[in-house]
């Protein structure tokens, strides 16, 4: 409570913080710490991890460094935050690495005991910034952390090297006490996490304790800051990424169908905390298949498909590419599949770490034939939920493979999400096909054009499945010219009918105007925000976020011709906007970024008023990494 | 292995032939193995549905459409990671894989090797023909050293792989080799599969018939089979020849034949041992080949180890056990916090 503490507290609305430091000093730790503690405050969030692709890079230099932005609020928020205003470094090439991102004016917490002349070379420095004075646009707050930590914990029987690692509960002592969060949060998970080794429990509880203290009593900080509650809607809340989210919608979806969920995978960043997930889950009958490669898995995948399961493999894009040959023959079989993809930056092996939305066209038509599939894309990490269920939903009752396209930041980005009750989510029949009267494996439901699933062990219903072309309702192969065409068009107007399941189209703003930005999948937060600050500011700007890829909301050419411009932001060179544009013939233009980063909102905005010939806004820094970013 | 249930009306080998028309040349080795499967299915007493045929790409791969049962004709190579979903969703099917040398031993062998590790409970039928059918006559994995192909005119300059030692350097619980035209052996070799629990693995040697017609005549001619093969017989000297005059045994690391007086075999003629828990000696028996040694025919190896289904199975009821199926917990987790209806006027400072 304010009046209990001597320092006064001022009211924020929203804070952005990003801490960062070598891989190896718990950043990552951290930042999910005073995420938890932030959720149970009642703030909105939404959270940026950011690693490198080395586990542990040389440490002290700038490939090593990690970090981990939140970005937290009274108010409703969408994004992570442009532009920290509280930046906490561990070591020099943290600061060095950050430093430029944050805004003026803003606040730098620095390790002092880590500016020695060995470390400032490590990171780049030709003199030391503590006292060179280019920092001078910010408010430098050094902080001895290992020292003060070495002070709190010395007369406990840990060794030295143990002791420093705790120093960084001793900074997320100080961020709590500075922004006003409960510690019993992290004391909790402290305990818990550390149940078998007592001393370490017991040292960084202390350290955590020592650091809230500190920010009491220092003369570095003169007043601290309470971010009151977010208008959320009432409930109960967790925090989520993208690929918890989606783990939980591939369990949720097995108990909804009540068929069994496999999952085939080959560990791939970053994919792999999915297989992690689902392997803990084997009470719910979840198999888990680690496979040899990305092939076996997705064949795995279909293998169990073919037998009944529901049949999911998940990947990233050097995965996919491997397994576009096998999701090619799931298309030609007419069998229910579940590709993820979390994409990442590439071509090739690329930025395994960083977020990137590339992949959109190798999921349209990275095969060879006419093969298409259905392409979901969530835009938010909680929304993961419930576009892989209605992957699922969409795979089984259509009987083909659907691709769900995440990406690194949904993966690992966080947001609060109000728990549903799995009791309102609606089941998700599909049959088996039992009758062998009249029984042919490649018999359509009229409306759906989807086969009949046939599993092995029913009598009667003996069959053969396989790539080669089929003739129409026997499945018996065929080379026949005509009935190869038909079977063409049959598989692409099955993938066309999927957009009966599609919801209309929900447009953020005006729903006619001078202008409708179009995005997909992980932007949607930037994208909203930057158009609801423009319409804030009166102008008739309008968004609408596109969740399904293949086939397209069948209301979406409507809504686009009734904007005099069309922007798509994208984190690419523009295959979305491609692909618009052959299906539609409007003419939007792109706004393309490929730096392995989320977009920012000011980015999006700065290309709305460009485009609107309006100035840009004022922010320097902004304007000119917003320039870039539209070259 | 799949049970019956109830005795349903005994199946004979018509129930297995598809509707489908063979289309393998004429004279091609895989009409013979593919006869002589459909003979044996029934003998198994198993449900006609309860069986699946899954390949890959190939002649010997078209294989499935041919049998009236379940079957998956996939894509080049991944039989094997097909058929251990289908046996992991349903381990209660009878699963076949039949597949080529270039299918299982180029574009496959990874998920070959992985499956025998894994000891999924699926048959590997591999039809070695040292060539790519299909594709009309180019050099394999298994086409000898010099061997005159389309993509090879000048002869093959790669060493050949051995399938039998690969599936034993896998650690593959049941290994076998048989031949296209030794039909009762082919049987046997079919059964013995069949009732062995876990991967089994036979490699048939298959005469393609237009382009590498008698690869295996040194081998399987009937007028000088018995010189030139070898067969493994569980707890009897591996003893051959006309005259059963020829043994095997080892030196140091090393076989060499041994010839004797017939019904006069020294004691140091190897004894096969399908059974052993080490493969040292299967694997020592999979590098006798022609034309130094006779090749052997039969089981290599024969052994008990529990199957990736089972396993796979055991893990999930043990955690069914300790953990109810809440949906609800699941997705709440352990960290969750509520927003009250109605929330108190914010406190300024
Ligand atoms: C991805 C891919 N690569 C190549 C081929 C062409 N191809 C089909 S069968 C085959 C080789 C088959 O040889 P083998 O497995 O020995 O079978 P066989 O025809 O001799 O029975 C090849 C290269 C293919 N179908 N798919
Ligand atoms: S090419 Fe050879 S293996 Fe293929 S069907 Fe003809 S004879 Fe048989
Ligand atoms: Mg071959």
């Amino acid at each position: 409570m304010a009046d209990t503490k001597p320092k006064p507290v001022e009211t924020l609305e929203s804070v952005t913080i990003r801490f960062a430091g070598d891989s190896g000093d718990g950043i990552q730790l951290s930042g999910t710490q005073f995420t938890t503690a932030t959720a149970m405050s009642g703030n909105d969030l939404s959270t940026l991890p950011d690693f490198p692709a080395e586990i542990r890079a040389p440490a002290g230099t700038l490939p090593g460094v990690s970090s981990f932005q939140i970005h937290f609020s009274s108010k409703d928020i969408l994004t992570p935050g442009d532009e920290p205003q509280v930046l906490i470094a561990m070591n020099p090439a943290a600061l060095k690495a950050h430093v430029k991102d944050v805004v003026s004016g803003g606040i730098l917490i620095l390790n002092a005991d880590t500016f020695t002349p060995q470390n400032l070379e490590k990171a780049g420095y030709k003199s030391n910034p503590l006292e060179d004075g280019s920092l001078a646009d910010y408010r430098v707050i050094p902080v001895p952390l290992s020292t003060l930590t070495a002070n709190t914990l010395e007369d406990t029987a840990l060794k030295r090297t143990h002791i420093d690692r705790c120093k960084n509960f001793f900074a997320l002592g100080i961020m709590y006490w500075l922004y006003d969060r409960p510690l019993e949060p992290t004391l909790d998970w402290i305990q818990k996490k550390f149940q078998k080794m007592p001393e370490i429990s017991e040292a960084n509880s202390k350290a955590l304790h020592a650091g809230y203290a500190f920010g009491e009593t220092t003369e570095l900080f003169q007043s601290h800051y309470h971010v009151g509650k977010a208008p959320i809607k009432p409930g109960k809340y967790r925090k989520i990424t993208g690929n918890e989210a989606t783990a939980f919608g591939l369990i949720a979806a097995s108990q909804l169908s009540g068929r069994t969920l496999f999952y085939g995978s080959y560990p791939i960043t970053p994919a792999s905390d999915i297989l992690h997930e689902l392997a803990k889950h084997k009470n719910f009958g979840v198999k888990t298949f680690q496979a040899e490669d990305e092939i076996a898995a997705v064949g795995a995948a279909i293998g169990a498909s073919f037998a009944g399961h529901i049949g999911v493999t998940g990947t990233s894009g050097p995965g996919v590419a491997l397994k576009s040959e096998a999701i090619g023959l799931a298309v030609s079989t007419e069998l229910p599949l579940i590709v993820l993809n979390i994409q990442r930056g590439g071509p090739s092996t690329g930025l395994p770490t960083k977020t990137e939305q590339a992949d959109l066209l190798q999921a349209y038509g990275g095969r060879n034939g006419e093969s298409p599939v259905a392409i979901l894309a969530p835009a938010t990490p909680s929304d993961c939920f419930d576009m892989t269920i209605q992957a699922v939903r969409i795979a089984l009752k259509y009987m083909t493979p659907v691709v769900l396209l995440s990406d690194g930041y949904l993966a690992n980005g966080a947001e609060p999400w109000k728990i549903p009750d799995v009791s309102s989510l609606p089941p998700l029949p599909r049959l088996n096909a039992s009758d062998p009267d009249g029984f042919f494996p490649f018999k359509r439901d009229p409306e759906t054009l989807a086969r009949l699933w046939a599993l092995p062990g029913t009598p009667g219903l003996e069959h053969r499945i396989g790539g080669l072309e089929k003739a129409d309702i026997t499945g018996n192969v065929s080379y026949e010219p005509e009935n190869h065409e038909r079977m063409v068009h049959l598989r692409a107007e099955k993938i066309q009918r999927i957009a009966r399941e599609i919801p209309p189209t929900e447009i953020l703003g005006p729903h006619q105007g001078k202008l409708l930005v179009v995005g997909w999948g992980s932007s949607y937060g930037a994208i909203a925000s930057a158009a609801q600050n423009m319409q804030k500011q009166g102008l008739e700007v309008a968004a609408v976020h596109v969740r399904y890829l293949n086939p397209f909301p069948p209301d979406l050419g409507r809504i686009l011709k009734n904007y005099e411009q069309i922007l798509v932001p994208e984190m690419n060179l523009g295959q979305f906007l491609l692909l618009l544009r052959a299906h539609y013939l409007v003419p939007a233009v792109g706004l393309n970024k490929v730096k392995g980063q989320p977009f920012k909102v000011s980015e999006i905005e700065n290309k709305i008023l460009q485009m609107l010939g309006k100035k840009e806004t004022s922010d320097g820094g902004n304007k000119s990494r917003a320039a870039r970013a539209n070259a | 292995m799949a049970e019956t249930k109830a005795a349903p009306p005994a199946l004979t080998r018509k129930d297995f032939i598809s509707d489908q028309i063979v289309r393998w040349c004429p004279g091609c080795g895989d009409f013979a193995i593919l006869a002589q499967t459909q003979k044996f299915l029934p003998t198994l007493n198993i449900p006609r549905e309860k069986f699946v045929f899954i390949s890959g790409i190939g002649c010997a791969s078209r294989f499935p459409y041919y049998v009236d049962t379940y079957g998956f004709h996939s894509i080049h190579g991944r039989a094997p990671a097909i058929a251990t979903g289908v046996k992991c969703a349903n381990p209660d099917l009878s699963v076949w894989v039949v597949t080529g040398d270039g299918d299982s031993l180029s574009i496959g062998t990874n998920h070959l090797i992985h499956a025998l590790r894994r000891n999924i409970g699926i048959n590997i039928l591999l039809f070695n023909n040292e060539v790519y059918g299909l594709t009309k006559g180019q050099t394999s994995p298994t086409s000898r050293m010099g061997t005159k192909t389309k993509s090879t005119p000048y002869g093959s300059i790669q060493e050949p792989m051995i399938p039998v030692s690969i599936a034993l350097a896998a650690e593959a619980t049941f290994v076998a080799r048989t031949f296209d035209t030794n039909l009762d052996h082919l049987s046997e070799m079919l059964l013995r599969a069949a009732r062995h629990k876990g991967t089994a693995f036979i490699e048939i040697l298959q005469n393609c018939k237009v382009f590498n017609d008698g690869a295996f005549a040194d081998i399987t001619e009937r007028s000088h089979r018995e010189e030139t093969t070898l067969t493994l017989s569980h707890g009897k000297p591996l003893i051959f020849g006309k005259e059963k005059n020829k043994g095997i045994r080892v030196r140091g690391y090393v076989p060499e034949i041994v010839e004797f007086e017939p019904g006069r075999a020294p004691p140091e003629i190897l004894v096969h041992d399908e059974r052993h828990p080490d493969s040292s000696l299967a694997y020592l028996l999979s590098k006798l080949y022609t034309p130094k040694f006779p090749a052997p025919i039969g089981v290599f190896r024969d052994v008990e180890r529990p199957t990736y289904e089972e396993l796979m199975s055991q893990q999930i009821e043990a955690v069914k056990k300790t953990r109810p199926a809440d949906l609800q917990a699941l997705i709440a987790g352990s960290e969750t916090w509520q927003v009250p209806a109605q929330r108190d006027a914010e406190e300024g400072a």
